[in-house]
């Protein structure tokens, strides 16, 4: 692009003779140079051409589902099998793993971020808030084969025993049951039974690891923009911190709050690596969350794509269409929440 | 701006400035900050005591064992101590006040412990491999699982990484930064259009982005697995992102800037190209940066198009071509613990190629005071 341009003349007027001191009005046009015509429908074109690429993206994956849809019926939906072989396929039990994965990341991750981001916002000294700022943002940066790995090899041996000591004691209630003998201890597992490694509970650690810095960077946003007089008011009329934080900060970051958590939430659907490095993959529905094996609809992609036939690799694609409808949904209703907490700032000069 | 709410003066404050003139002895200081030798005490004691009560319960008491059992007893132990230390002389709402605060402490703690521990082992881990210069210079062709760390390196994961990722950029950044200028300064029904479905598709997962890329180029346009698909997928999940943060970053361009440009008879090109652009420099770069380190993470597309060379290749349009990303997990998934400790090497590299994006971003934002 030409980094020198000419003034615009168009918009200017002939002088006023300069003799007489009489002013002739400029005229007035309200039609755009030929550069400001270049340039609107150039970048108007390219506007548009990034929305036919991208809405293609979402046209082809609906589009591909159709074939999926005829081919398995309904049942690609209730089936929770995923056995190409034998022809039967079905994401009702991948669904039901990615959101519990999903589900339990956010268990951990959110009550961290909340506390981290009033940690920031009114705990911290100010002189370290924007260090802490700083390495929140470098977290999120970190890629998820790294929290992967950590969690494979730092974090499995310790969350083994922790998911044992859970089942043994409170296996009575379905969530934490493990179909195997807890009483065998857990380096000589009962033979022939699921273990504790691999499980939706480990795998949701890795992805809490993941949501974390994004849920805590939007909750600290909201919690900095809550009015600091009625904050002072607190504090003056002689409220402790907390009581403060309780009747000023929070109710103000509510939606603050609720919208990081669906933000997280949609990336935590999403997220691969680290789930397809965890996981022992299973497919079956089941409520057992620290039993080994489950599955995600990204884990499901990632480990069958290659030997797909053109049917699976359509199913697989419907997979993927219907993980992107639920990230989809889920971010939209959490911009609907955070940009309702705050309108767009007009900046004046 | 709430540094003036929270922050007490650290030290002693001089009262009565002005009355010194009259005496001519230094008043005295006083000490403004709300936290008396007391409450320290309150909260050493309550440490000492829950340690004393966990240690006893874990070696004479109980026959419980491992350290996470340890850590969660003596959390517990520690606030419900500080709890009943401080009700015995402050108001109930003290009491609740101090038991937040040492959550709000514990939470983040915990988080840093975790990240640390994370960065720790990557590079522990690696170190065995990571020592040996070969490991930066040359690639895995010829080289078994269970050879010496004296034989083979990641150069051709390093290059791959390098290629697919310039890829990726040159294909989003351009288009991204063109979509946000016509989104933010040119306007219009089109443009929301555009935003909406732009919005829409940042929620797209990078795996259904590789798995796109992988049915259109590698399956159905009979493509190679190579660099360019990579580069591909990897601009076709950056795209949307990278629109978005650009159409941030001019958001907060201030509107009177453009509005004085005009004011000097400025036409819309002009505006955009020697004010709006200019000024929202340091921004874009940051989400420039910020966009490719993530780039550089991601795992999910690359894995899906690129195939996994253990050879060097620089050549993005002809033969598969590896990544770090898909060097750590192909290393990983062979189960050689070689290969494990290379796949450790590898990720203190992919980590330190972050930080060092990373820091850049800061470098270039670093300039510039936030209004």
């Amino acid at each position: 692009m030409p980094g020198q341009v000419s003034p615009t003349p168009v918009q200017v007027g002939p002088p006023g003779d300069p003799s007489t001191g009489e002013e002739v009005p400029r005229r007035v046009s309200s039609r755009y140079s030929l550069q400001d015509q270049v340039f609107i429908h150039g970048v108007r074109a390219v506007g548009y051409l990034v929305l036919v690429i991208v809405s293609s993206i979402g046209l082809f994956l609906g589009i591909q589902s159709v074939p999926t849809l005829q081919h398995y019926g309904l049942s690609f939906f209730t089936e929770f099998r995923w056995l190409p072989s034998q022809d039967v396929i079905g994401i009702s039990g991948v669904v039901v793993g990615t959101v519990q994965v999903a589900l339990i990341a956010l268990v951990f991750a959110v009550p961290l971020a909340v506390l981290t981001a009033l940690f920031i916002t009114d705990w911290a000294p100010a002189r370290l808030r924007p260090t802490l700022v700083r390495v929140v943002d470098l977290m999120a940066a970190v890629p998820g084969i790294v929290f992967g790995l950590w969690v494979l090899f730092v974090v499995q041996p310790h969350a083994t025993e922790v998911a044992h000591w859970i089942s043994k004691y409170f296996g009575w209630f379905p969530l934490f049951h493990v179909r195997t003998d807890v009483d065998y201890p857990i380096w000589n597992q009962a033979p022939g039974y699921p273990s504790y490694a691999g499980s939706a509970f480990i795998a949701a650690i890795a992805v809490a690891m993941m949501i974390f810095p994004m849920a805590t960077s939007v909750m600290r946003e909201v919690f900095g923009e809550a009015p600091l007089g009625e904050k002072e008011a607190a504090l003056a009329l002689g409220a402790t911190r907390w009581a403060m934080v309780r009747t000023v900060v929070l109710p103000f970051g509510r939606s603050g709050v609720v919208g990081g958590t669906m933000l997280a939430l949609g990336r935590a659907l999403g997220e691969t690596i680290s789930v397809v490095l965890v996981i022992s993959q299973t497919f079956e529905i089941k409520p057992y969350v620290l039993e080994s094996g489950t599955s995600t609809i990204s884990s499901l992609i990632a480990s069958s794509f290659k030997e797909a036939s053109p049917a699976q690799l359509s199913a697989l694609l419907t997979a993927g269409f219907v993980l992107f409808c639920m990230t989809l949904l889920v971010n939209s209703l959490a911009a609907v929440i955070v940009s309702r907490s705050r309108g767009r700032e007009v900046t004046d000069l | 701006m709430t540094q003036t709410l929270t922050d007490r003066p650290r030290g002693p404050v001089r009262l009565a400035e002005a009355t010194a003139t009259a005496d001519p002895r230094p008043e005295p200081l006083r000490r403004t900050s709300g936290r008396t030798r007391e409450d320290l005490l309150t909260f050493l004691g309550a440490v000492a005591a829950s340690l004393a009560t966990t240690w006893v319960f874990y070696t004479q008491v109980l026959p419980f064992e491992g350290t996470i059992g340890f850590v969660v007893v003596w959390y517990v132990a520690l606030v419900t101590f500080y709890a009943v230390l401080t009700g015995l002389t402050q108001p109930w709402e003290v009491v609740v006040d101090r038991v937040v605060t040492t959550a709000v402490v514990a939470a983040p703690t915990l988080v840093a412990l975790a990240l640390a521990s994370v960065v720790l082992m990557t590079v522990v881990k690696g170190l065995p491999a990571l020592h040996h210069a070969n490991f930066l210079t040359q690639d895995m062709s010829g080289v078994r699982a269970d050879d010496p760390f004296t034989k083979g390196g990641i150069l051709h994961a390093l290059v791959g990484t390098l290629i697919e990722v310039t890829i990726a950029v040159g294909i989003a950044m351009p288009l991204g930064v063109a979509t946000a200028v016509y989104m933010s300064e040119v306007g219009g029904r089109g443009a929301r259009l555009v935003r909406t479905v732009v919005e829409a598709m940042t929620a797209l997962p990078s795996i259904v982005a590789g798995l796109f890329i992988y049915t259109i180029c590698l399956v159905y346009l009979g493509m190679p697995a190579s660099g360019l698909a990579a580069g591909l997928a990897l601009a076709t999940m950056a795209l949307p992102i990278m629109a978005r943060a650009s159409y941030v970053v001019l958001g907060v361009v201030p509107g009177g800037l453009r509005e004085a440009s005009y004011a000097l008879g400025a036409g819309r090109w002009q505006t955009v190209w020697k004010v709006v652009l200019p000024t929202a420099r340091p921004g874009l770069a940051t989400a420039l940066i910020l966009g490719v380190a993530r780039a550089v993470g991601e795992t999910a597309p690359v894995l899906l198009t690129s195939g996994a060379s253990t050879y060097f290749n620089s050549n993005p349009v002809q033969d598969p071509m590896n990544s770090l990303p898909l060097y750590i997990y192909a290393s990983i998934s062979s189960g050689s613990p070689q290969m494990e400790d290379r796949a450790y090497a590898a990720a203190a590299v992919l980590l330190m190629v972050v930080l060092t994006l990373f820091v850049l971003a800061r470098l270039v934002a670093g300039g510039r005071k936030t209004r």
